[in-house]
């Protein structure tokens, strides 16, 4: 059995806005290995999000500690932070987040240029299957390639750790099908520990484990015996 | 390239109308930053290479006649560095091409040894053989202005006596880079010229032999000019010595300083403004691209980019337009200056005059332009490197809307709901709803603060040559004449009227202070030349007592019934001790009047005058001045309707010169504050609007919304802008005042009228081309798109 890549001890997390406190974390336990593919399942509000913010360091944690291999980040600073991203962590959002005023290649290169062993642009984008429109536009482009020039982006780095908040969210069933199994072929050929947040439980099934949370908590983890394809999945 | 400056490159090409609208605002302050700084630095450098490399003197002084013997005494002052003594009188010049009587000043020059001080440029030719009677060098000005060239001639009434005199060289000299004649107010180089002559045939044709009537004297560095001047005097005391004066009094040298002082207070007001309003525009345009990229720069910072990545891009985006905002201003700037020292051309006689400008002034322009612009955007990139990277995945929060006001409003009565739209729109953006009023307040100001100049420049004409001297021509007789003088004037052709003056050259002294000036004795009821009290009334010179203009009892700081020393320059040169009976208007100079037959029993000198003022016939104008040429006595005549003519031709040309610049400069403002408020404002309302479309408002009724902002914000600012604009007409006056000239501020409700119809019209431009987009709003595509 590998190292654990990502790991968590009584995550909690406190947001304040004004005199209102709203408690997103409750002490979360959590470890993933390298090459994982964990799904992440929950109600909304639940704290999902909130988790995978602060093991990709984009947030800081209200108390509890979050590790990435042997770093622990709930000590790091921002600059720490930023160069564990850089370095590290892939993010793939629902909303894709594409420089509108970038092409799909320039989009990558944002991330290659500052990594530190990446890929080319075009390998990751020939990896998830848009090696025929590197040269577009986001805008040129529908939801489902928007979404794969996302992963793209977040794979070149060659990443230990890819994260996904709700990937598939804003895309029909059978272009999320081809987003899921461009997260896949990645997981597998990088060996990066992969988080996916989803509400479609049809998606548990590919993974290695699935993860429940539930206000601020996880409530369960089930292990998939089997894993399935993503091509035998719908929704 | 790398994909970040990709962006910014799109970016910036997207985004073109707005950030052209803000670099022509960065381009205008860095134009006249180029402009005042260049053209003063051109101007003062060269005036002081051409005084450095010709020897121009430090102290000059004029006298009725020393032995040249003196001039040994005179080199021994301490301090003293060369001497040039040499003879300067005024003459009557008769020119074939010229129906009018024109003036020369005529100078000596050296005849053994090459001239010491005030070295002549020569352009063409050679100086006059020595002693010879005909040979003249002329000024290149007053040559050109009669198309004469090396052998031309033209004829010289020298002390009373008419000859031919024969061009021989064609020159310029330091001392007469701006050549005023007397009683003129602007240089007329066809009416006023510099004559220079062997000094052997000036003596001997002014009865000067052995003798020398105005002095020039180089002091060593860190002599004391104060403490030289006095000597002289003493010196010159018992020669008829005027008095001398340093280089802040010689006419051409204060004209010069004058135009200096001008230039720098322009570049110390103008560029600034632009760079406020600059800054401003990068304020709010870079604040709303920010919120706008909000996601973008969280998923810059997610990706591993540091917050000082993320910062220097915005960064890189406004200065980018302020460096091309800039460019655009120095080749303004440039061309501007090359316009503007042929202006000077024709004022300021150099040997060479080029807008040169200073490597490290373009650095200046480029740097406070990208200054201007990063402190105009440190507020919102403050806010992109605070901006945690988590929150910025999280579309933000619905805007929050001021109720209390909204409340308010509404409570004043039935206001329609586009009403409230506009309200609350502009008071939650009150940062930017305040920088664009201030930013067309200041268009307006400038407008306010230039177009005054005008009004201003009138109303002095008016007092000064329809109110107080009304004559048509002055003749000045080049000494005093016994009064049968002005009997010979009126009886010449078409005179209507002639009224005598006598003016002598005094030091008034009061406590510490002491000024040169004239005193001018006046006849008690004069109609022509007549002296106006501070409301604009004529004042009957009193019998005794002297009248003050109100700038040299300011600088004697007298008043009404103080006693003040009057020390005679001329003859006698007695010191009395007379009160001061009044206090009274004057723009030009500082004057001194008092009765003409008190003045004669001052100088103990009987009945004589120094000239005469006229009216004449229109009708027999050419006989007249045919006539006025051959007055023997005389040694100027002034023809103030034609100068005055003459004076509102060139101030014609350079207002519509002036106006065409300051109109743009405020219409560059208002343009940019109005086109990047209005697009700023449609981005954040575009849905609003097309919501309204949809529910069935007409174009006209959803661009209302928008219209009506720029209308309250262009209304709001008038009042300010007159204000500020007034504030900087009252700074240059007290700026500009000098014993020189004075301007007066007038300030004509007709000058804040066309300021604002110029700031509405260009406003109105700016948002019907805003409204052309509302026009076209895709009413699908924007409800479509995510916030
Ligand atoms: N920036 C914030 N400020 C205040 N409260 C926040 C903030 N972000 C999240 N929360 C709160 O924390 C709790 C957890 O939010 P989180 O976004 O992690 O939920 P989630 O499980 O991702 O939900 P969803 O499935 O809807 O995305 C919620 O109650 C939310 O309102
Ligand atoms: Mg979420």
């Amino acid at each position: 059995m590998s190292a654990a890549t990502l790991r968590t001890k009584g995550l909690a997390k406190v947001y304040r806005t004004g005199a209102v406190e709203v408690t997103a974390l409750r002490g979360v336990d959590f470890e993933a290995r390298e090459g994982e593919f964990i799904v992440m399942l929950g109600p909304s509000g639940s704290g999902k999000s909130t988790f995978l913010n602060i093991v990709g360091g984009l947030d800081q944690a209200t108390s509890g500690e979050a590790w990435f291999q042997e770093h622990n980040l709930t000590t790091m600073d921002e600059r720490g932070l930023t160069l564990y991203r850089r370095d590290h962590v892939g993010f793939v959002f629902q909303f894709y987040n594409l420089v509108p005023s970038l092409t799909a290649r320039e989009n990558v290169s944002l991330v290659t240029e500052i990594a530190r062993n990446p890929m080319k642009p075009e390998e990751a984008l020939s990896l998830v299957g848009l090696e025929q429109r590197m040269d577009h536009f986001p805008a040129q482009l529908s939801g489902g390639e928007q979404q794969r020039v996302a992963i793209a982006r977040a794979i070149a780095k060659r990443p230990e750790v890819l994260l996904c908040d709700e990937p598939t969210g804003a895309l029909d069933s059978r272009t999320g099908v081809k987003v899921l199994e461009a997260l896949l072929l990645v997981n597998r050929e990088l060996r990066a520990t992969t988080l996916v947040i989803t509400h479609n439980a049809a998606i548990r099934e590919v993974a290695d484990r699935v993860v429940s949370f539930g206000d601020g908590r996880i409530l369960s983890v089930s292990v998939n015996a089997e894993r399935k394809p993503a091509s035998a999945i719908s929704w | 390239m790398s994909a970040l400056q990709r962006k910014l490159m799109r970016d910036l090409i997207r985004l073109w109308p707005q950030a052209l609208a803000i670099a022509l605002v960065m381009a205008a302050g860095a134009a006249t930053l180029i402009l005042g700084v260049g053209a003063h630095a051109s101007l003062s450098d060269t005036r002081s290479a051409y005084y450095e490399r010709n020897r121009f003197a430090d102290v000059f002084a004029t006298l009725t006649r020393a032995p040249k013997i003196l001039a040994d005494e005179i080199g021994r002052i301490p301090g003293v560095s060369a001497v040039d003594v040499r003879i300067q009188k005024t003459a009557l010049l008769d020119l074939p091409d010229m129906v009018e009587p024109a003036s020369a000043s005529i100078v000596s020059l050296p005849d053994v040894q090459p001239q010491r001080l005030n070295i002549l440029y020569l352009r063409s030719g050679r100086l006059p053989v020595a002693g010879d009677e005909r040979e003249a060098v002329i000024s290149e000005p007053f040559a050109k202005a009669h198309g004469f060239d090396l052998g031309s001639t033209f004829q010289a009434i020298l002390n009373g006596r008419k000859r031919s005199l024969h061009v021989v060289g064609i020159a310029l000299s330091p001392e007469f880079i701006y050549a005023l004649g007397p009683w003129d107010i602007m240089p007329d180089d066809r009416r006023f010229g510099i004559v220079w002559m062997s000094e052997k045939t000036l003596a001997a044709a002014y009865d000067l032999t052995g003798a020398f009537s105005s002095v020039a004297l180089k002091l060593l560095p860190y002599a004391s000019e104060g403490a030289v001047i006095e000597q002289l005097d003493t010196l010159l005391n018992r020669y008829g010595g005027l008095g001398a004066i340093g280089r802040k009094d010689q006419t051409s040298h204060a004209f010069l300083d004058a135009e200096l002082k001008q230039l720098e207070a322009m570049s110390r007001i103008l560029p600034p403004i632009f760079l406020v309003v600059a800054a401003f525009l990068v304020n709010m345009t870079l604040t709303r691209l920010i919120t706008l990229e909000r996601e973008q720069i969280g998923l810059l910072k997610a990706v591993g980019y540091g917050n000082m990545a993320v910062g220097l891009h915005y960064l890189q985006f406004v200065s980018a337009i302020a460096v091309i905002g800039a460019a655009i201003g120095i080749a303004a700037g440039i061309w501007l200056g090359g316009g503007l020292t042929r202006m000077y051309s024709d004022f300021f006689h150099f040997p060479f005059l080029v807008f040169r400008i200073d490597p490290a002034t373009y650095l200046l322009a480029v740097g406070t332009t990208v200054i201007s612009a990063v402190l105009g955007a440190w507020q919102a990139v403050r806010g992109v490197v605070r901006l945690p990277p988590a929150v910025a995945m999280t579309p933000p929060a619905p805007t929050q809307y001021r109720q209390f006001l909204v409340t308010l409003y509404r409570a004043l009565g039935r206001i329609s709901q586009t009403v409230t739209m506009v309200v609350r729109h502009l008071s939650h953006g009150w940062i930017r709803t305040a920088s664009s009023v201030l930013g067309i307040a200041l268009a307006g100001a400038i407008l306010v603060g230039s177009l005054w100049s005008f009004d201003s420049v009138d109303f002095m004409i008016d007092v000064t040559f329809h109110q107080a001297d009304r004559q048509d021509a002055t003749v000045s007789f080049t000494q005093e004449e016994p009064y049968a003088a002005l009997y010979e004037v009126a009886r010449l052709p078409g005179v209507l009227r002639a009224e005598p003056y006598r003016s002598v050259a005094v030091k008034l002294r009061h406590g510490h202070v002491e000024r040169r000036a004239a005193v001018t004795g006046k006849p008690p009821g004069t109609d022509l030349s007549r002296v106006l009290d501070q409301h604009f009334t004529p004042v009957r010179l009193p019998e005794s007592g002297i009248v003050l203009s109100d700038m040299l009892a300011r600088i004697l700081d007298t008043q009404v019934g103080d006693l003040i020393e009057v020390e005679l320059l001329e003859k006698n040169r007695r010191v009395v001790e007379i009160p001061v009976t009044a206090i009274i208007q004057g723009y030009l100079g500082l004057m001194s009047f008092m009765d003409i037959d008190a003045l004669n029993r001052l100088v103990r000198e009987g009945t004589v005058i120094s000239g005469v003022h006229m009216i004449f016939d229109e009708e027999q104008r050419v006989p007249l001045l045919q006539e006025l040429k051959q007055i023997p006595a005389a040694s100027f005549v002034a023809l103030q309707r034609i100068s005055l003519q003459k004076f509102r031709e060139t101030l014609a040309q350079n207002i519509l010169v002036m106006i065409t610049v300051y109109v743009s400069l405020a219409v560059i403002i208002v343009f940019g504050v109005i086109y990047n408020f209005a697009r700023i404002s449609l981005s954040e309302q575009g849905r609003e609007i097309a919501s309204l479309r949809v529910l069935g408002f007409t174009r006209t009724e959803a661009s209302s919304i928008l219209l009506a902002e720029i209308f309250l914000i262009v209304a709001l600012a008038q009042p300010l802008g007159w204000l500020i604009g007034s504030g900087l007409a009252y700074m240059m006056v007290k700026g500009f005042e000098s014993e020189l000239y004075r301007v007066p501020l007038v300030l004509e409700p007709r000058v804040f009228a066309e300021s604002s119809l110029i700031v509405m019209g260009a406003a109105l431009v700016a948002a019907l081309i805003v409204r052309r987009r509302i026009d076209r709003l895709d009413l699908v595509e924007v409800l479509k798109t995510r916030e």
